[in-house]
């Protein structure tokens, strides 16, 4: 299977990923090679069976209770962010 | 001190703390002297932690002086770059966390902290642990101690190498499809993955959460039962954390193995196995005859899919885990963004290194409209029959034993130009992470052949929760071995 130069770059929109114009044919080439690579799973007659929801069979997300834990940690956590002010985190104007 | 003590096993250099043969800080100096001047040669660390090192032997020393202190006091380990570890910049061997200072520690890190293990420092790694040759870090490619034209494997490529040239007696890692394991045989060390849900995965950056589990690379299979003492149990913080008791791993080795029945992966012997890398299997299996297990082949129809399965349900779940990094909360941002749009395509894009970019992009494809079905339905019902092939087989037999990678390490920059040829070094060593199994790769003999011999690593793969087990098997063979005991010339 072939992928266009047009279905990367919506892949890559798609992912929010930007990518230099040289990038594009490279990941023409080896998306197509993974995606007939992965086709080998059609040699398998998996009409019957369910598919795998968790590792370990016979078990399930579990539930805590709906308690709040939480400490309020933010000045901490925003340390790392890029952009801060007032408590808050800044991003380029989203509503005009 | 001797100059020799980077020979000893982590639970000698645990007994010669307590018998006060040698301190803490002095231990711990050492190491980092062996750290320092190794890094040049084999770039096993992102970070070196000397003075919060220094300052956690100081305590173990005092814990020691006192005999308080956990299991593992004032005992030197190294953290894969992955575990979040407060204080300490952990970047995942990528640009996009090149900066990023974790606020709290990860609980495998905690946990090791509190049974007295003092940190060395954060080893190197395939960016976000994609990558079975630790070329694909934004620090630059580890490179293999018995020869540094190779690759040490990957993706905790930085603490096999940390481990074999015997710079800390631990390095943590992660194994999501061969991480711990493959790393571990072409370094020839006893690498360790648990059960999935055995290892908390809480401040373990994920990549595909329902395959990552984290584990041990140690010298030895006592080391590592030791460790993971400490290191499994359950964990609220983690949702896909077992509430099981943790046995006494240490408590039970020694137990003999006549009549453990051994199955050899019949799959797993086949064309793409280097002849020179089976004679050592072979070999391993005989000694295991002698030990009194019975030896039997069984066969696993639909492993040959666990590659193909792997590469459709990790990259979906790695594009779904990635998109966190957004360039807001923390990680890399782009200079000027215009607007909202380009600030996250272009932090992303700058960020991740090309093959995260490569499994975002096919982890996104496979999960968008109209793909679903035909590519991650249909690789976790494939994943049902991987797993329903292991439960029949350990019907059958207690352990599963075969080689741990089709061959010996291999050049670097050999295999990057085609990622599927990458993807096959993971082959015989997926199949374990689809079922959740607990695996592990220990030290076997030397592939010979084109000039000086390299390591080979026999797998053993267990049911759920047999850990105790599997490192009772690893271990007595450890005892009528040596090869785990081999360390390069350079290092020795």
């Amino acid at each position: 299977m072939a992928l266009t130069r047009e279905q990367i770059e919506n892949i890559a929109h798609l992912a929010r990923l930007e990518l230099q114009p040289t990038e594009v044919p490279v990941y023409q080439t080896s998306l197509s090679a993974i995606l007939d690579f992965v086709g080998e799973l059609d040699r398998a007659d998996t009409a019957s069976v369910s598919p795998m929801a968790h590792p370990l069979p016979g078990l399930s997300q579990r539930l805590r209770p709906d308690v709040i834990t939480e400490e309020d940690h933010h000045e901490l956590y925003q340390e790392n962010a890029p952009q801060v002010a007032a408590g808050l985190y800044l991003v380029p104007k989203v509503i005009e | 001190m001797t100059v020799s003590v980077h020979r000893r096993t982590l639970a000698q250099l645990a007994a010669g703390l307590r018998a006060k043969e040698f301190s803490s800080v002095e231990l711990t100096r050492f190491f980092l002297d062996r750290i320092e001047a190794s890094q040049s040669k084999l770039n096993a660390f992102i970070s070196v932690t000397k003075e919060q090192a220094m300052a956690a032997a100081e305590l173990a020393d005092r814990d020691l002086a006192a005999s308080r202190g956990g299991a593992l006091a004032g005992v030197p380990i190294a953290h894969k770059d992955l575990f979040c570890t407060a204080g300490v910049k952990t970047t995942c061997g990528s640009r996009m966390l090149d900066n990023f200072v974790s606020p709290y520690d990860a609980t495998v890190v905690a946990k090791l902290k509190a049974a007295g293990a003092v940190m060395l420092g954060k080893t190197n790694m395939d960016e976000f642990a994609m990558g079975s040759s630790n070329e694909t870090s934004y620090h630059g490619p580890v490179r293999n101690p018995w020869n540094p034209e190779l690759v040490p494997g990957g993706s905790s490529g930085g603490s096999a190498a940390a481990v074999a040239a015997r710079l800390t007696p631990l390095a943590t890692a992660t194994d999501t499809g061969g991480s711990i394991r493959q790393p571990a045989a072409l370094c020839g060390v006893t690498g360790f993955k648990p059960t999935y849900g055995r290892v908390s995965r809480y401040g373990m950056v994920a990549f595909a959460s329902s395959l990552d589990q984290g584990g041990t690379i140690t010298a030895t299979a006592e080391d590592a039962a030791l460790v993971m003492r400490e290191m499994a149990g359950f964990d609220p913080n983690d949702s896909t954390s077992v509430d099981k008791p943790v046995p006494d791993y240490v408590a039970s080795l020694g137990t003999p193995l006549a009549g453990l029945k051994i199955g050899l992966l019949k799959e797993f012997f086949d064309k793409g196995l280097d002849p020179e890398s089976e004679r050592c299997i072979r070999a391993a299996l005989a000694v295991y005859e002698k030990l009194g297990a019975q030896l039997r082949e069984v066969s696993l129809p639909y492993l040959p899919l666990s590659v193909p399965a792997y590469y459709v349900v990790a990259p979906a779940e790695c594009s779904s885990n990635l998109a966190r990094f957004d360039g807001v909360r923390f990680g890399h941002r782009c200079k000027d963004p215009r607007d909202l749009m380009d600030l996250y395509k272009r932090s992303r894009g700058e960020g991740f290194g090309a093959e995260v970019k490569r499994r975002i992009m096919t982890g996104t494809y496979v999960l968008s409209a109209g793909y679903y079905d035909a590519y991650y339905l249909k690789a976790q019902k494939v994943r049902q029959l991987i797993t329903a092939d292991f439960t029949r087989a350990f019907g059958e037999v207690d352990v599963l034993m075969g080689p741990t990678t089709p061959t010996a390490a291999f050049a670097i920059g050999s295999k990057t130009s085609d990622p599927i040829t990458m993807y096959l070094n993971d082959i015989y060593t997926i199949g374990a992470n689809l079922a959740g199994l607990p695996a592990m790769s220990i030290p076997c003999g030397f592939a010979l052949g084109s000039g000086q011999g390299l390591p080979v690593g026999l797998q053993i793969v267990g049911p759920h929760f047999s850990e105790a087990k599997l490192l009772n098997v690893a271990h007595l063979y450890q005892r009528e071995t040596d090869w785990h005991t081999r360390v390069p010339e350079r290092y020795s």
